[in-house]
């Protein structure tokens, strides 16, 4: 039964969401409010349908229903309940459920906030949003509906894939596609201005906070998917330059731009067909990074070798690109910037150069991750660059654009005087290079890490300074360091969140630099007894023991850990056995600290369990990454809190500043 | 000059610099897919190779004292025989689909740096050693990038 009822109601919230997006439309063009009323019930109706196909989904994960072939696929009797419900997003055609149940909620969250306030753009935007619901429901009709039926119905599924048995799994894709979906928006907000032809600048300011929150979202579900790769997947690193992961980060490049670029507009009415571009390219990228992994084309560990869902997606994509540059095209003439660039060293022009790094980081990307595709069309070899290419292309950008950090904020607008750099600049530059002084003499030897190292310090400097300025300002006023501290975030919050991202990309680029560099690793073979050293550490292996879990059988090897000082910890790396797979998989085991991290992989061992290989790594600085990503996240929150709220007044801190 | 060219000129300067990143990282890095037949056609001694093929059954060595590993991949026409230092990886086993990195010795064997067993969200790796199978196998191998 529950097949037919989730396929009845995937039909349903299709045929309401074109006729929604037509209705609104109509609407628009007619001015006919019933019409509006008419598709705001439509937009709620296909909110409550792909609620329904969730929930059906859901109870068909957790009561068995192996008749729904999409449940038999990712689940059996074994899975443990919490991962029966995050199945629902294992694999293709659940989290295309997902993606257009948030799609219907943000519709819902724009008919709530914009019907009265911006009733010009907004009928459009219902357009925009149906529209692309549209789509999204039918995928799930015809090239991947999740209510497919199975029959003959299996005794038992085939269960979901190991790798996904993990907390990371229930939260990963959450955020990524709340990220995805949330471009939506402005993407919508951008096409509405274009129809209706007014391009001025207050729904920049709506797409400002829109693009913040996916942005948020967007690094938060990178920053989980990176946290995955590392205590899952066993290889000891949280980014492999893997199409997926290149999908991903590209829209979030290109985000990244247009919250920089669009300063620049708002400030000086410069840029408008450039910030227009680059809200196309980011709701563009989100289809085809899923495009690209979705379709099979580029294997990937997120492939799914999926037919048809493919060429759905590259039709979408051209329709979009070529719709959304068409409108562009027509508007052009009302897209003139009004203001123009007065000198090279100013901030406008900081920001521009930020944004063409930016931008050159996504063609980077977009070309290494296209390159085998382009080459086999053209040259008929396969061929392929990895991780070094990347990584080569990509730590120059990178590098430049956390010196631009440091320009940009500080920097005057129009024209920088001699005056204004030396006050600005001249003791962050001068702390940069003693950093890079004090380092070289401390031992670090790798020319790009001092680099980093002398970076982030200028960086760090440029931003201390600015918040010193501000504080010393405010207690001129009476005010306490404390109080003149939480006065400036949450008053002057756009800047200083701004600024408390800054202060997590540089923890995370010191991660980065830091994990690259400094860590270590080997493999060995231990008899029972025996101990292997690493970087300190010495690592006995006192043996196996197996175990059988509700889906899995599984060999733990226990390791003592022992350093200089005495005992430091018993790891306990493991090798899993699911019936459906014919390999093993390895259950990392870790000790996190803030300075290294010891990681241990069970290898191969002995049945008897006289002998065991163990590969050890301790990877240096890695816990920056989780911590960098925490301040941004944090700081990108205090950016989308609404501005100029009055600051409440501080309890008086009893802890010592 | 007017301002605006300067601005040009200058953009220009960084995206040729840029472009030329580019050009220097694709060179640096390429590396060439090959299947065992394609290698064992013309070996480049010292040249990064994809090596991609189906671990022959039964030719799977596996020392832990050492930690040397050596298997033969093979497409369904030739065989290659490939050295590595290090553990199998998860998901590697013999009849089974694997892609190594590395380059081709001197002395007539594949040292592989790195081994990448075919990783898929739904594990469809086919499995059965027929002809049919290989060309499969060989497709599905041939766009992999699975990671390390």
């Amino acid at each position: 039964m529950t097949p037919e009822l989730g396929y009845a109601a995937t039909v349903a919230a299709l045929v309401l969401a074109v006729y929604g997006a037509g209705a609104a439309a109509w609407s628009a063009v007619k001015g006919r409010a019933d019409l509006q009323a008419s598709s705001e019930r439509a937009a709620v109706g296909v909110w409550l349908l792909i609620t329904a196909c969730m929930l059906l989904l859901v109870y068909a994960f957790l009561t068995f229903d192996f008749s729904v072939s999409y449940v038999a696929s990712n689940t059996n009797r074994g899975t443990p309940f919490y991962y029966r419900i995050t199945a629902l997003w294992g694999a293709l055609e659940g989290s295309i459920i997902l993606w257009a149940w948030m799609l219907a909620l943000y519709t819902l969250i724009v008919v709530a906030r914009y019907r009265r306030t911006q009733p010009q753009l907004y009928p459009w935007v219902l357009a925009v949003m149906l529209g692309v619901s549209s789509f999204f429901l039918l995928v799930m009709t015809i090239p991947a509906p999740p209510f497919e039926r199975l029959s003959p119905i299996p005794p038992d599924g085939r269960g979901l894939n190991p790798l996904l048995e993990d907390s990371g799994m229930i939260t990963h894709p959450v955020a990524l596609y709340l990220g995805f979906t949330g471009f939506s928006v402005p993407f919508a907000f951008a096409m509405a201005a274009l129809i209706i032809g007014r391009t001025g600048d207050e729904w920049i300011t709506i797409t400002r906070r829109w693009t913040i929150v996916a942005w948020y979202f967007l690094s938060l579900g990178l920053l989980i998917g990176g946290w995955w790769s590392y205590h899952v997947l066993g290889w000891g690193g949280y980014w492999a330059w893997d199409p997926v992961e290149n999908a991903a980060f590209m829209p979030w490049l290109t985000a990244t731009a247009f919250l920089h670029s669009v300063m620049i507009q708002e400030r000086r009415r410069m840029l408008k067909l450039w910030n227009l571009t680059l809200i196309i390219l980011t709701f563009s990228l989100t289809l085809f990074g899923t495009f690209l992994t979705r379709s099979g084309i580029i294997g990937s560990v997120h492939a799914f070798s999926q037919g048809s869902v493919g060429q759905f997606f590259l039709a979408f994509l051209a329709l979009v690109v070529l719709g959304a540059f068409s409108l562009l095209a027509w508007r052009l003439d009302r897209l003139r910037g009004q203001g123009e660039l007065d000198s090279i060293v100013s901030r406008e022009s900081a920001f521009l150069l930020n944004n063409l790094f930016l931008v050159a980081a996504t063609f980077t990307v977009f070309f290494g991750t296209v390159f085998p595709l382009l080459s086999e069309a053209v040259k008929g070899t396969k061929v392929s660059v990895g991780a070094p290419f990347f990584n080569l292309v990509n730590i120059p950008i990178f590098l430049a654009l956390l010196f631009l950090m440091g320009v940009g904020p500080l920097i005057a607008w129009r024209r920088a005087s001699a005056e204004n750099l030396r006050r600005n600049f001249l003791k962050p530059v001068a702390a940069g290079l003693v950093a890079a002084a004090v380092f070289r003499l401390l031992g670090v030897g790798n020319a790009l890490v001092l680099l980093c190292l002398a970076l982030v310090v200028f960086v760090a400097g440029t931003i201390a300074l600015d918040f010193y300025r501000a504080c010393r300002a405010r207690r001129r006023t009476g005010e306490g360091w404390a109080e003149a501290s939480w006065g400036l975030l949450l008053r002057q919050n756009r800047r200083y969140g701004g600024f408390v991202v800054h202060l997590g990309v540089l923890v995370i680029a010191l991660g980065v630099a830091g994990s690259q560099a400094w860590s270590t690793q080997t493999e060995a073979t231990l008899n029972r007894g025996d101990a292997v050293e690493l970087a300190g550490y010495t690592i006995r292996f006192v043996g196996l023991e197996p175990s059988e879990e509700s889906n899995h059988f599984k060999v733990t090897g226990t390791f003592a850990v022992t350093d200089h000082r005495g005992p430091v910890t018993v790891l306990t790396p493991a090798k899993k056995f699911y019936p459906q797979e014919q390999t093993p998989i390895a259950a990392v085991d870790y000790r996190l600290g803030f300075w290294e991290d010891l990681y241990l992989v069970l290898g191969d061992f002995a049945r008897d369990g006289s002998h065991a290989t163990i590969k050890i790594q301790v990877n240096r600085m890695v816990s920056w990454l989780w911590i960098g990503g925490l301040v941004l996240t944090l700081g990108a929150a205090l950016a989308i809190a609404p501005e100029g709220r009055p600051a409440r007044r501080p309890q008086r801190h009893e802890v010592p500043a | 000059m007017s301002r605006r060219t300067k601005f040009l000129a200058g953009g220009l300067v960084i995206v040729a610099a840029l472009a030329y990143l580019v050009y220097a990282g694709v060179s640096q890095s390429v590396v060439y897919f090959v299947t065992p037949s394609e290698l064992g056609a013309a070996p480049v001694a010292g040249k990064a190779y994809r090596l991609g093929g189906m671990v022959q059954p039964g030719s799977l060595r596996w020392d832990p004292r050492s930690l040397d590993l050596r298997f033969t991949l093979s497409d369904g026409q030739a065989t290659v025989p490939v050295r590595h230092r290090g553990t199998p990886p998860d998901l590697f086993a013999e009849s089974r689909g694997a892609v190594v990195e590395g380059t081709w010795s001197r002395d007539g064997y594949f040292q592989a740096t790195t081994i990448l067993a075919k990783h898929s969200e739904e594990y469809k790796a086919p499995h059965d050693a027929s002809q049919a199978g290989y060309k499969e196998l060989l497709k599905t191998l041939r766009g992999s990038e699975g990671k390390p």
